[in-house]
C-alpha cells in the first residue's frame, strides 16, 4: 500500500467485506431457526446439528480447495483455454496470500464472502431434506455444493474472466443462478432420489401438509434470512474502484463501485431494488397463497431473488414487477412437481431459490438485452438466449444432474436414508431418552437430599 | 440495441446518469406499478370479506349463542 489513498481504499473494502460477512452469518442463523421450526418436535436436534456442521465442513473444505477453484476454473471448460494455474496457485491453502500478511488484506475478507455464500447453498439443499435424510449423507452433498460445484459455477458465471460471461454474456449480478438456482437444482436432484417423508402422500397420491412445529420460528428465521440477505447484496459488489485499475474500456477518472463483473452500479441502486423485489414478492404471494403466512415469507424470499440477476441495473419498478411475477409462478411450479413427481420438499427450497433463481436468470435476459455484459472489449452483450442457456447449466447441469448421480451411489450403499423405523420414532429418540433419564435421576437425588435433611 | 442506452462501458463514468433499461417510460412503468399496489388492495379485501362470510357459516349457531353469553 504505498500511498495514504491507496491505504484508505484497501482498508476501506477490507472493513466494507467484513462487515458483510458478520451480516451474512444472519443467513445461516435464519436457515437453522427456520429448519428447526419447520421440522417436529422429534427430530429438532438432528435437524438442527445436521445444519450447524454445515459451518465447519465447508469452512475447511472451502479452505483447502474451494477458494481454488474459483480462481483456477474460470475458463476450465472445452475449448475455453483450461485451468489457471497461475491465479489458483496465489489462492491454495499453501499461499502466503492465504495467512497473515500485510500486502495482502483483502484475500481474507473476499475468501470469508464467498464463503459465506457457500454455506447458503449448502444450507439451501439441507432444509429441503430434512427429517429423513442421514446427516452423514447429507454434509457430503453440503462440501460437494458448497466448495465444488458452486463454486465452479462462480468461477464460469460470476468472475470477470468467467467463459459465461464471455461467451454467453451472462449476468447474474445478485446470484439469482449462480447460488440460488443451482442450489435449488442440486436440491431437486437429491429430493428424487431420497424420496418422500412417511405419510407425505396419501395412497391415491394426494399430498398431505406437515405443518412446521413453530411457525414463529419460522417467521424468525426467514427475517433473518432477510437481513443476511442485505449483507449477500453489499458483498456482491465492488464497493470502490478506479478505472485504471480495472484497465478495461471505462475512461476517465471517476471511481465507482462495481458489480462482481467489475460493471458500474451503486449501494443506491441495489438497495432500491431489493425492497422493491422484497415488497414485490410479499405481494404477490400473498395473493396467490390465499395469505398463508409461510408461503407469504418465502415469496418475499423468492421475489429477491428472482430480481437478483438484475438488481444492479433495473429500474425499482421492473424490480417490484419481477419480483412479483416469479414467486407466483414458482409457487404454482412447486405444487405441480410436488403432486407430479411426489417430490417432498420440505421447506419449499426448490420453489423459492430453484425455480425463482432460473426464472431470475431467464428475464433478466430480456429486461436487460443488449446491455455490455463486461467492462471488458469483446464480451458478448447480455441476451436471452445466452441467459438461458445458463440458467440450464446452473439449474440442471451444475446442480440436478451431480445432486442426482451422487444420491443413486448413497442410495445403492444404504447411506442415504435413515431406516422407517428411525423416522417414525423420530431422529432424537435417543436423546429424549438420555434427556428424560437425566431428569428422573436428578430429580431422585434432589428428593433424597431433602429427605435425608428433615 | 441495449435497452439501458449504452453497448459498451467505453464511457467516463463522470458523463454517466441513469443506467436503467427503458429510460424515458418511468411514467408507463411507475403507472404499471401503482396499478399492481391499487390491484393488491381490492384483491385482498375481496378475498377478506369472502373469507369472513365462510368462516360466519362454519360456526354452530348455539355455540355462537353461548359464546355471547361468556361475555
Amino acid at each position: 500500500m504505498d500511498g495514504n489513498l491507496n491505504a484508505l481504499t484497501t482498508i476501506f473494502t477490507e472493513f466494507y467485506y467484513w462487515v458483510t460477512v458478520v451480516f451474512m452469518f444472519l443467513i445461516h442463523v435464519g436457515f437453522c431457526m427456520y429448519e428447526v421450526g419447520a421440522s417436529r418436535r422429534k427430530n429438532h436436534m438432528h435437524t438442527l446439528m445436521k445444519n450447524v456442521m454445515i459451518i465447519p465442513l465447508v469452512t475447511v473444505s472451502f479452505f483447502f480447495f474451494g477458494w481454488w477453484i474459483y480462481w483456477a476454473f474460470p475458463n476450465f471448460f472445452p475449448g475455453m483455454g483450461g485451468i489457471d494455474w497461475a491465479a489458483g496457485k496465489a489462492n491454495l491453502p499453501t499461499s502466503p496470500n492465504m495467512a497473515t500478511n500485510l500486502e495482502d488484506r483483502i484475500t481474507g475478507v473476499f475468501w470469508a464472502a464467498f464463503l459465506l455464500f457457500s454455506w447458503t447453498a449448502a444450507s439451501i439443499v439441507s432444509g429441503s431434506v430434512i427429517e429423513r435424510i442421514r446427516s452423514s449423507a447429507l454434509w457430503v452433498h453440503a462440501v460437494l455444493i458448497g466448495s465444488v460445484w458452486w463454486i465452479i459455477d462462480a468461477a464460469w458465471g460470476w468472475h470477470w474472466d468467467g467463459w459465461m460471461v464471455k461467451v454467453l454474456g451472462y449476468h447474474d449480478a445478485y446470484a439469482s443462478g449462480v447460488i440460488h438456482a443451482i442450489a435449488g437444482g442440486y436440491a431437486l436432484g437429491l429430493l428424487f432420489v431420497l424420496g418422500p417423508r412417511i405419510g407425505k402422500f396419501a395412497k391415491d397420491g394426494t399430498p398431505r401438509d406437515i405443518p412446521p412445529h413453530n411457525p414463529w420460528m419460522v417467521t424468525i428465521g426467514l427475517f433473518l434470512i432477510y437481513t443476511g440477505f442485505w449483507g449477500f447484496y453489499a458483498a456482491c459488489n465492488v464497493p470502490l474502484i478506479s478505472p485504471e485499475v480495472i484497465d478495461g474500456q471505462i475512461t476517465g477518472t471517476t471511481w465507482t463501485a462495481t458489480n462482481i463483473y467489475l460493471g458500474p452500479t451503486s449501494l443506491g441502486a441495489i438497495t432500491f431494488n431489493f425492497l422493491l423485489s422484497l415488497s414485490g414478492g410479499l405481494m404477490a404471494t400473498y395473493i396467490v397463497s390465499k395469505g398463508d403466512a409461510f408461503w407469504t415469507f418465502s415469496g418475499g424470499l423468492a421475489g429477491i431473488i428472482g430480481a437478483s440477476a438484475g438488481n444492479d441495473l433495473y429500474h425499482p419498478m421492473q424490480a417490484l414487477l419481477i419480483g412479483a411475477i416469479v414467486p407466483v409462478i414458482a409457487y404454482k411450479l412447486h405444487y405441480w412437481v410436488e403432486k407430479k413427481f411426489k417430490i417432498d420438499d420440505a421447506v419449499g427450497a426448490v420453489a423459492v431459490h430453484g425455480y425463482a433463481g432460473f426464472l431470475g436468470v431467464a428475464i433478466a435476459g430480456f429486461v436487460l438485452w443488449g446491455v455490455p455484459s463486461s467492462p471488458y472489449e469483446g464480451y458478448a452483450a447480455i441476451n436471452p438466449l445466452g441467459q438461458f442457456i445458463g440458467a440450464i447449466i446452473m439449474f440442471f447441469v451444475l446442480g440436478f444432474c451431480p445432486a442426482y448421480v451422487v444420491a443413486r451411489i448413497q442410495a445403492a450403499y444404504g447411506t442415504l436414508r435413515i431406516p422407517p423405523e428411525i423416522e417414525l420414532q423420530g431422529l432424537d429418540f435417543a436423546e429424549h431418552h438420555a434427556y428424560e433419564d437425566a431428569v428422573a435421576e436428578i430429580t431422585a437425588a434432589n428428593h433424597k437430599h431433602l429427605t435425608a435433611k428433615s | 440495441m441495449s435497452t439501458i442506452g449504452y453497448e459498451n462501458w467505453a464511457v467516463d463514468l463522470a458523463d454517466v446518469g441513469a443506467i436503467y433499461p427503458f429510460q424515458g417510460f418511468e411514467l408507463p412503468m411507475v403507472i404499471a406499478g401503482v396499478v399492481f399496489w391499487l390491484g393488491w388492495h381490492i384483491t385482498q379485501a375481496r378475498r377478506e370479506t369472502k373469507h369472513m362470510e365462510e368462516v360466519m357459516k362454519m360456526g354452530d349457531p348455539e355455540k355462537i349463542a353461548k359464546m355471547l353469553e361468556r361475555y
